[in-house]
């Protein structure tokens, strides 16, 4: 009992709170990775799981047009839309014969991308982590901490991406083509909606989406080949306890699994900190399947 | 399903097999430990096509249960003086039961992709604990152990040899192959493909349909362990690489390449990955990386050839 006591009373309080702003940060970053996953999920029932190599491909791009061009936000926009392109090239070839077969040969398909795309960074960048640098490099004093201010800024940005993509998901035209065809493939295309081409648009879309966060993350860690799967595998766990195909589920999710890995890592190492969210993981698929953030199926 | 002429088929299998027997003492060394090492990535890819080909689900973790029979015959060799392969096999399988049990209960839940999603992350469990437990585990490094000798207990004891080995390789990969066959025949392993092909249905006429996958995911995971016991013993070591997911990507192409539902196929797919790598990698050069052409030719083979190597070689025969 005096163990637990003690043990309470010597939580760092100052370090929870920087805790906690670094988990929403890496939080609001894995939202927008997830939510690029979910979207294809959502629409066309493929699990993507070169996402995290698009997100990797994102950053290494952004590396080459910033040493090119020197302007960051060149590179964000580049690394974007260079990346959405070749998603869409990608879907139309590997994934549209696949319209109409078993789910699970998608899901092969795009592993089969994602090991093609990991080994051509491999062999194109080398092993070695190549850094992007910050764009802006101003501090504010947190505690003890002088925290970067591009934490915030990316956090923020994160944040009015998902929030584009939410307005765009209700409001914009394509928008409503979009989430027609999420709930009825058939009756979409009965309507004379261009179902093949909004699956492509929608793939373009969370790959360019993966990319910008590739970019916005790598001045936090560095851009190696095989950043790809670490991400993927968290967004995984967060599209499952986010509840598959849910936007809002899976921005909460992230959040929500980034902060406890944060307080986790106060006193484990990183790397054992994973494990936190592999236990909500369990726990999630022990007591509800369907997700943690959705409504209780009636 | 009408019955196949069992006669063709057993003399097949029975030249299949002397040829293999016989493999051994013709090839050059390097060949030798190459096909021993095609049979033993045969045997995990076959304990997976019982999960893929049969009840229909992808398991992207088969590295988990690969590796956890590689460190259980590691500890069973470091532990026990002097080591002993039969003890060593028991403990490999113990381990890979454990995390087969662990990893069917959990993951069993889920269906299709969440199933393939969950046994990748539990494999991933797996491997952080291995990679950061340094003091059990030896972490980054592995673990690096003598080979047991081939034993009859009490009566006889010798050391492997190349060809020995590759022979109870043979011998334990065959045993595997005709006892997973026989399941696969048996009505257990017919309400497995029932639930491949309609789940809802097979529940509605009674079977307890959660009940058949976790044996069936314990089942592949045990010879998946087997598979890891014979890796560990075959190279003497066991490192947390084989437990990385990568391990659990390869499994999952010699099945593709292969053909799924074949039991055999799986074989024939790591056979012909590890050749067409060790051929890239003679004609290019070692640091050639030859995943891309192999995972370009594995997307085509899965739009255009979805039913593997050895299914399009029997409907090119019947024709």
């Amino acid at each position: 009992m005096d163990a637990i006591v003690h043990f309470f009373q010597y939580i760092p309080l100052d370090q929870l709170l920087i805790q906690t702003v670094n988990g929403i940060v890496t939080g609001m970053i894995l939202a927008l990775v997830a939510s690029g996953l979910t979207l294809i999920f959502g629409i066309m029932d493929v699990v993507n799981f070169a996402h995290g190599e698009l997100f990797m491909l994102g950053a290494y791009i952004g590396v080459i047009v910033l040493t090119a061009t020197g302007s960051f936000w060149l590179a964000l926009i580049v690394a974007s839309l260079v990346v959405a392109i070749l998603g869409a090239a990608l879907q139309v070839v590997t994934l549209r014969p696949l319209l109409g077969r078993d789910p699970l040969n998608t899901i092969l398909a795009t592993f089969g991308i994602s090991l093609v795309l990991q080994n051509f960074a491999l062999w194109q960048f080398g092993p070695v982590s190549r850094k992007i640098n910050e764009p802006i490099t101003s501090h504010f004093i947190l505690f003890y901490l002088e925290y970067p201010w591009y934490r915030i800024l990316i956090t923020a940005l994160s944040a009015a991406i998902i929030g584009g993509l939410w307005l765009f998901l209700k409001y914009g035209k394509y928008g409503v083509w979009i989430r027609a065809t999420t709930q009825d493939r058939v009756m979409a295309q009965a309507m004379g909606i261009p179902v093949p081409w909004v699956h492509t648009g929608v793939f373009a879309l969370g790959a360019g989406m993966a990319a910008a966060s590739g970019v916005l993350f790598g001045p936090l860690v560095g851009v190696n080949p095989t950043m790809g799967l670490d991400w993927v595998l968290k967004a995984f766990i967060v599209v499952v306890i986010g509840g598959m195909g849910n936007l809002g589920g899976s921005v909460a999710a992230a959040i929500f699994i980034s902060l406890l890995e944060s307080y986790a890592s106060i006193w484990v190492s990183p790397a054992q900190a994973v494990i936190v969210s592999f236990v909500v993981l369990i726990l999630t698929l022990l007591f509800r399947p369907t997700g943690l953030f959705v409504p209780t199926p009636k | 399903m009408t019955k196949r002429p069992n006669t063709t088929y057993w003399i097949a299998f029975s030249i299949v097999i002397a040829l293999l027997i016989v493999a051994p003492l013709v090839l050059p060394e390097f060949w030798r430990r190459f096909l021993t090492e095609i049979l033993i990535w045969g045997l995990l890819a076959m304990s997976s096509d019982l999960l893929i080909g049969y009840t229909g689900m992808i398991s992207f973790g088969h590295s988990a249960f690969f590796g956890l029979g590689m460190y259980g015959a590691a500890a069973a060799i470091l532990l026990v003086s002097p080591p002993n392969l039969w003890l060593a096999i028991l403990f490999g399988l113990a381990g890979a039961a454990s995390v087969a049990l662990f990893v069917a209960y959990f993951s069993t839940r889920l269906r299709d992709i969440y199933f393939a999603i969950t046994t990748l992350i539990f494999s991933q469990i797996f491997y952080v604990i291995i990679f950061t437990w340094t003091t059990v585990t030896g972490g980054e490094n592995g673990l690096i152990f003598s080979q047991p000798q081939f034993s009859i207990p009490f009566i006889y004891s010798v050391r492997f040899t190349s060809t020995t080995l590759h022979w109870f390789v043979l011998a334990v990969v065959t045993g595997s192959y005709l006892i997973l066959r026989r399941v696969t025949q048996s009505p257990f392993g017919m309400v497995l493909q029932s639930i491949r092909e309609n789940e809802p249905r097979t529940r509605a006429i009674g079977y307890a349909v959660e009940r058949y996958k976790i044996v069936s995911v314990m089942l592949s995971g045990l010879f998946a362990g087997l598979s890891g016991v014979l890796y560990a013993i075959q190279n003497k070591f066991a490192a947390p690489d084989f437990v990385y997911f990568l391990t659990s990507g390869d499994t999952v192409i010699f099945n593709v390449m292969g053909g799924i539902g074949t039991l055999v196929g799986p074989i024939v797919g790591a056979g012909f990955f590890q050749l067409l790598r060790e051929l890239l990698s003679r004609i290019f050069g070692d640091q050639f990386p030859y995943l891309i052409p192999l995972g370009a030719v594995f997307i085509v083979m899965i739009i255009f050839l979805p039913q593997g190597l050895l299914g399009f070689a029997k409907r090119w025969l019947n024709r």
